[in-house]
């Protein structure tokens, strides 16, 4: 009887009732919505008998098309999650002045401000910028998918693990409250010795692992199976930063597996790397994920980049300016990026010679930013510029970010950083750039891809609602927080004394409460182009005359994307060959050598939630059990050699024929 | 492989009007398996370099606990050292042999290969056990922690780099020495290999220059 | 259109009426002033080039929109050799510009530093001796330790006003960023190491401080008053600590260190002030050695290391404690 309990805690580990929030009634309503949603929509599913569709057609998928729609619905479901977060942080910061402590207290504030940074970079913008890039570089390119679609398909399901992890510790247990990046020695055994920080842990490991896998196969994508005669300084400005966006993924990610494992390690088995005893050292840590972080940034900021080259060129009916000065400035923002994580911490005392190192090189990099500003300026200049809404997103994009461009300036001056660090100043900052840089981008990109990916275009007022929503609601949430910055005012604050500082939140509340309105409108935009879609619809593939190859097949493109290879002469290949009169050929079709479905990367992603669970619990059997599944599935995972397939010559024609008799009745 | 001898790449002086826009024939991109193989070992080479920085910053912080000369067993570290270095070449012959396409003398170097990667995770083994008892486990110092955690990632690398090679055994075993199965063996290689690069830097890095007052 | 227009002139008016009489825009310290000429300094730096950039958006979107059909449309024009010249080297001078800035201001305004002026024209006499204070961040308050007054207190600290202050600052477990707005920019406060912060308060008055980097539950509460005051003012205020029948041991510092009752039940609040009239001999050191409660530990910490007092080097050169260590200013009592 006495060993009934310790196997009980080996299958259990540390779970019990307790970690159910079920005496915190705000947690408990949320849970309640939470769930009701979900079983609405499993319902819905069951009821329309669309489980074998949706496995068959979508989950199993290995079509680069799918995979990358997919990781945009995650990216656009968590955004509503971590929005919450932010729209709770402004209401609590609006409130807590004087005797109101505002709703929330300590331990649920510190929750929600990690939570909303943890999911706004890794589960939000990771999964748009990546889901924009597997959907549009393989048609860029001119090829047929990806060079590893399974693994497509696997490194997709690992990151909705990690993004299960993070959304299940909100009902089980706790998320970690420590700040984005679970500086040590706080996010330490010592200091933070419940699941929170283990949460953190394992869902971005498991979610990391699908993120360098993603960053590994688009590299070899782009290196390998480009059209023939698509030279490098041929490729679209997009797949050009999609390319070194990737290069940023492989070379840094690793670093965050690195520095995220050493911290397991510390509060799993007790080694001494970041503690402030027996020789650890806490500082490495701060370095280390910076060497990730500041990348990371980089990564998320380069394809919203290619998005405005390939939105300005189009919609100025203009070739892009400087198309050779844009690529040379991408790269060189890629090399630069590594040289400046030093600057998220030059209050750590770091002497005057290395931090100012660290504040020069930041500003270079301003310099190539600023040459791709002044080329998209130059874009538009003797152009003929149509408004529609990926434009204006564009032009919102850079108006909004040059203002967080010069203020990023500022604060790579060390000593002016000594006053600025940590302040509202540098939470509106950098909001200014991944909003108005990396949001406006995807924001722009969804409204500019979304035909070509469902066969009908978004609608454009719901889209100019949206737009101006977020446009001046942006500016309402952050210049307070500018302002706030300047009087001192720190970040992560969950109550004030000086009742003056109020009226500022209040009015940044008011922004969030616009961006809100900012978001209802793109899903009503959603809703109302689906409905109108047959008005909507786009019949020729190429709805905004565009200039590059995704544009020359069929909305949506067929499963093999191109029935006949491209070839390609110049930088903008569909450009020139509408320009040339270039007729689809109507026969000589070929069967296509297409790959597989296969269930292996959901099931595989769906052990290492487990795996990840039953780690951050320390249930020990489960983890042992889920260890050696996942070993044996993606061994016997090897064993499958029939991983392809032909569709034959007749399907083809068959598709391309249907599309003929479409273009011939609309054109 | 790819049948794209019929793709002009520029049209003819004079008539540019005769470019051709589409590969008319079966077209076949290269296959990118090695070059994704590689990439990954890149990045798997920065999780090692991050590891040798930490033990660089860390290596010296003995905290009272024992210093590397006094727990280091140079002549065991250095049978350990040619026990995989031996692998390697090994393996190398495992390639030849896959080379001229001899499934069993494939097999036969791979076993090999495979017994000495064993004999030295058992050796790793038996030195992290012998610490342990000695209270000088991964807990003692930051010395310690990095010592184990660079040694033993790489020590889990071999493991699965093992597994890895039982598992291609059986596949050539069963298949023979299809395409695919050439292709596997050509990645395990990389990856043996550059198991082998990483632990010259080991040796070097941690046990030669750790020995050092 | 007009929204945008409207907007664009808003903004900046009201951030300029609101940003005038902010801590940081008006100091009453002279680092913190010198710091908030080169925020200025820099800002007007990156207008030269952003206003234009703002105005071209929109001129160039209002000017070539299609409806507008111009003539001058150039589909084919992609490339201009003299554009793209100018492209580059116009952000290129002003981060040139920017960048001497920084590297001179970086080091004349390095916290390290011993101060080269009280204010504006005024020299540091060759013979004042700052006054120095060791500041400790606790779970979540602040120490202050008068080494020479042989004083200390929690969450309120003093200092005559053109006096320069030599601050030393280590932390209890936790990271945490010492900062005073009037006063000068912000150093983190690290668990086993010291960081340095010169500065001179040059009006007299109660000023916040607080800290800057997030540091758990009670965070929010984590505030103290810093005082400017005269000499005489000062004298007394040392004085009334030294009234006070508490005295600052090793036992008094251990219960003192983790959160309090007070803290655990208000969490947004800050601990109330107290003031020692004695401080154990060595206190600082064993704190930062991480040694306090097991004095025998000390000797092994300080194997390593260079003595804590004087271990915070001049700036700029690296005195090769290994490693990330090698970083100047990081390392005292890095590797216990």
């Amino acid at each position: 009887m006495s060993d009934h309990p310790d196997l009980l805690k080996l299958f259990f580990g540390r779970l019990t009732w307790d970690a159910l929030p079920l005496h915190v009634p705000i947690v408990m309503v949320t849970f309640a919505v939470v769930m009701i949603g979900a079983l609405a929509v499993l319902g819905a599913i069951t009821y329309f008998r669309l489980w074998g569709y949706l496995w068959r057609e979508w989950f199993t998928s290995i079509d680069h098309k799918k995979i990358g729609i997919m990781y945009m619905v995650l990216g656009l479901v968590m955004l509503l999650r971590g929005f919450a977060d932010a729209v709770m942080m402004r209401a609590q910061q609006a409130i807590s002045f004087g005797h109101s402590t505002g709703y929330l207290p300590p331990e649920h504030y510190d929750q929600i401000f990690t939570a909303h940074g943890v999911i706004m970079i890794f589960f939000v913008a990771m999964p748009l910028v990546t889901g924009i890039m597997n959907f549009v570089v393989p048609l860029q390119i001119g090829a047929r998918d990806v060079a590893f679609p399974f693994l497509n398909n696997f490194s997709f399901w690992m990151t909705t693990a990690g993004a299960m992890l993070v959304m299940a510790s909100l009902f089980i247990g706790e998320f970690a409250r420590t700040g984005w990046l679970a500086y040590p020695p706080l996010s330490g055994i010592g200091m933070s010795p419940d699941v929170g920080v283990d949460y953190y842990i394992w869902a971005l490991q498991v979610a990391g692992v699908g993120t360098l896998l993603s960053g590994v196969n688009l590299l070899a994508t782009i290196v390998k199976m480009r059209a023939p005669g698509m030279r490098m300084m041929q490729m679209p400005v997009f797949t050009w930063t999609a390319l070194c966006t990737n290069v940023l993924i492989v070379a840094a990610f690793p670093v965050l597996t690195a520095v995220l494992a050493l911290l397991a390690m510390d509060r799993y088995v007790g080694t001494h790397f970041f503690t402030t005893d027996l020789g650890g050292d806490a500082m490495m840590y701060v370095n280390l994920i910076w060497i990730w972080g500041h990348p990371e940034v980089y990564i998320l900021i380069l394809p919203a980049f290619g998005i405005f080259s390939e939105v300005v060129s189009t919609f100025s009916r203009k070739r892009l300016f400087g198309y050779a000065s844009m690529v040379y400035a991408t790269v060189v923002i890629t090399v630069l990026s590594y040289l400046v994580w030093l600057h998220h911490f030059f209050t750590m005392g770091s002497g005057a010679s290395v931090n100012s190192f660290f504040g020069i090189t930041t500003m270079i990099i301003s310099i190539p930013t600023g040459a791709k500003i002044f080329n998209w300026l130059f874009t538009m200049y003797r152009g003929r510029i149509v408004f529609e809404v990926p434009m204006l997103w564009t032009m919102g994009f850079m108006i909004t970010f040059v203002i967080g461009g010069m203020t990023g300036v500022m604060l790579a001056v060390p000593p002016a950083d000594f006053s600025l660090h940590n302040s509202l100043f540098l939470i509106a900052h950098f909001h200014n750039v991944i909003i108005g840089g990396v949001l406006f981008g995807l924001f722009a990109g969804i409204n500019f891809w979304f035909p070509k990916a469902f066969g009908f275009r978004l609608d454009p007022f719901w889209g100019k609602c949206s737009f101006w929503f977020w446009q001046i609601g942006f500016w309402f949430a952050f210049a307070p927080l500018y302002v706030l910055g300047l009087m001192g005012v720190t970040r992560r604050l969950s109550h004030f004394d000086d009742p003056s500082l109020q009226i500022w939140f209040v009015i940044a509340a008011f922004g969030a409460f616009l961006i809100a309105l900012g978001i209802l409108c793109m899903l009503i935009q959603f809703a109302v182009s689906f409905r109108r879609r047959e008005q909507l619809r786009d019949h020729t593939g190429d709805p905004w005359n565009g200039r590059t190859l995704e544009w020359s097949t069929s909305s949506p493109p067929p499963a093999y994307n191109f029935a006949f290879t491209p070839i390609v002469h110049d930088n903008d290949a569909w450009w020139q060959m509408k320009q040339r009169n270039y007729r689809r050929p109507l026969d000589g079709y070929r069967a296509i050598h297409m790959p597989k479905n296969t269930g292996a990367g959901i099931i595989l992603a769906g052990i290492s939630a487990a795996l990840g669970f039953a780690l951050i619990w320390q249930m020990w059997i489960p983890a042992a059990v889920s260890f050696v599944a996942l070993l044996v599935v993606a061994i016997g995972h090897t064993f499958n050699y029939q991983r392809d397939y032909y569709i034959p010559a007749d399907e083809v024609a068959r598709v391309e024929t249907a599309r003929t008799e479409l273009l011939a009745n609309h054109v | 492989m790819s049948d794209t001898h019929a793709i002009h790449l520029s049209g003819q002086p004079g008539h540019p009007e005769e470019l051709s826009f589409h590969v008319t024939g079966d077209h076949h991109p290269a296959n990118s398996t090695l070059l994704g193989f590689w990439l990954y070992l890149m990045s798997d080479c920065l999780i090692f370099a991050c590891l040798f920085a930490v033990y660089g910053v860390l290596g010296r912080n003995y905290a009272d606990g024992p210093t590397g000369a006094q727990v280091f067993e140079l002549p065991v570290v250095a049978l350990n050292t040619s026990l995989l270095l031996l692998s390697s070449i090994t393996y190398g012959f495992s390639v030849l042999e896959m080379q001229r396409d001899r499934v069993r003398g494939t097999l036969i170097w791979l076993a090999i290969t495979g017994l000495l990667g064993a004999g030295f995770i058992f050796l790793e083994l038996r030195e992290f056990a012998h610490l342990i008892a000695e209270h000088n486990g991964p807990q003692r110092s930051a010395f310690l922690s990095s010592f184990f955690t660079l040694v033993g990632t790489h020590g889990l690398h071999v493991t699965f780099g093992i597994i890895w090679l039982i598992t291609l055994m059986v596949q050539v075993g069963q298949k023979g020495l299809i395409h695919e199965n050439k292709r596997r063996l050509m990645c395990l290689s990389m990856f043996w290999h550059f198991l082998d690069v990483v632990w010259v830097g080991v040796f070097s890095f941690v046990y030669l220059m750790g020995v050092q007052p | 259109m007009s929204i945008k227009a409207l907007r664009g002139l808003l903004l900046p008016a009201v951030l300029l009426l609101a940003g005038c009489n902010t801590v940081l825009m008006s100091p009453s310290g002279d680092v913190a002033l010198q710091q908030r000429d080169l925020i200025v300094t820099s800002l007007l730096l990156m207008l030269l080039i952003i206003v234009p950039v703002i105005a071209l958006t929109l001129f160039f979107a209002w000017r070539y929109r299609a409806s507008s059909q111009r003539k001058d449309y150039a589909p084919e024009w992609d490339h201009s050799t003299v554009l793209e010249l100018l492209i580059w080297s116009a952000p290129l001078l002003i981060i040139i510009a920017l960048g001497a800035l920084t590297w001179v201001s970086t080091h004349k305004l390095d916290p390290y530093n011993k101060l080269e002026r009280i204010s504006a024209g005024r020299q540091v006499p060759a013979d004042a001796k700052p006054l120095v204070i060791d500041v400790v961040a606790l779970d979540w308050k602040w120490l202050f330790i008068y080494p020479e007054q042989g004083i200390a207190t929690v969450n309120e600290v003093a200092a005559p006003v053109d006096r320069p202050i030599q601050f030393r600052i280590t932390a209890s477990n936790v990271m945490n960023s010492f900062f005073i707005p009037a006063l000068a920019g912000q150093i983190y406060a690290m668990p086993g190491m010291e960081t340095q912060l010169q500065a001179v308060i040059n009006k007299p008055g109660q000023f916040q401080g607080f800290s800057a980097n997030y540091s758990g539950g009670g965070f929010s509460g984590m505030r103290f008053t810093f005082h400017g005051m005269s000499e005489g003012e000062f004298e007394q205020w040392v004085g009334q600590a030294k009234a006070s029948s508490d005295a600052l041991n090793r036992d008094a510092y251990l219960q003192l260190a983790p959160p309090s009752d007070h803290q655990k039940e208000h969490p947004g609040d800050p601990e109330p002030v107290r003031r020692y009239a004695t401080v154990a001999p060595g206190l600082y050191d064993a704190i930062l050695n991480n040694c306090v409660q097991d004095p025998s530990t000390c000797m092994r910490g300080m194997g390593h290391m260079a003595a804590p007092a004087a271990a915070a080097p001049a700036a700029g050169d690296s005195h090769g404690d290994g490693g990330m260590a090698d970083m100047p200013g990081m390392p005292a009592g890095h590797s216990m």
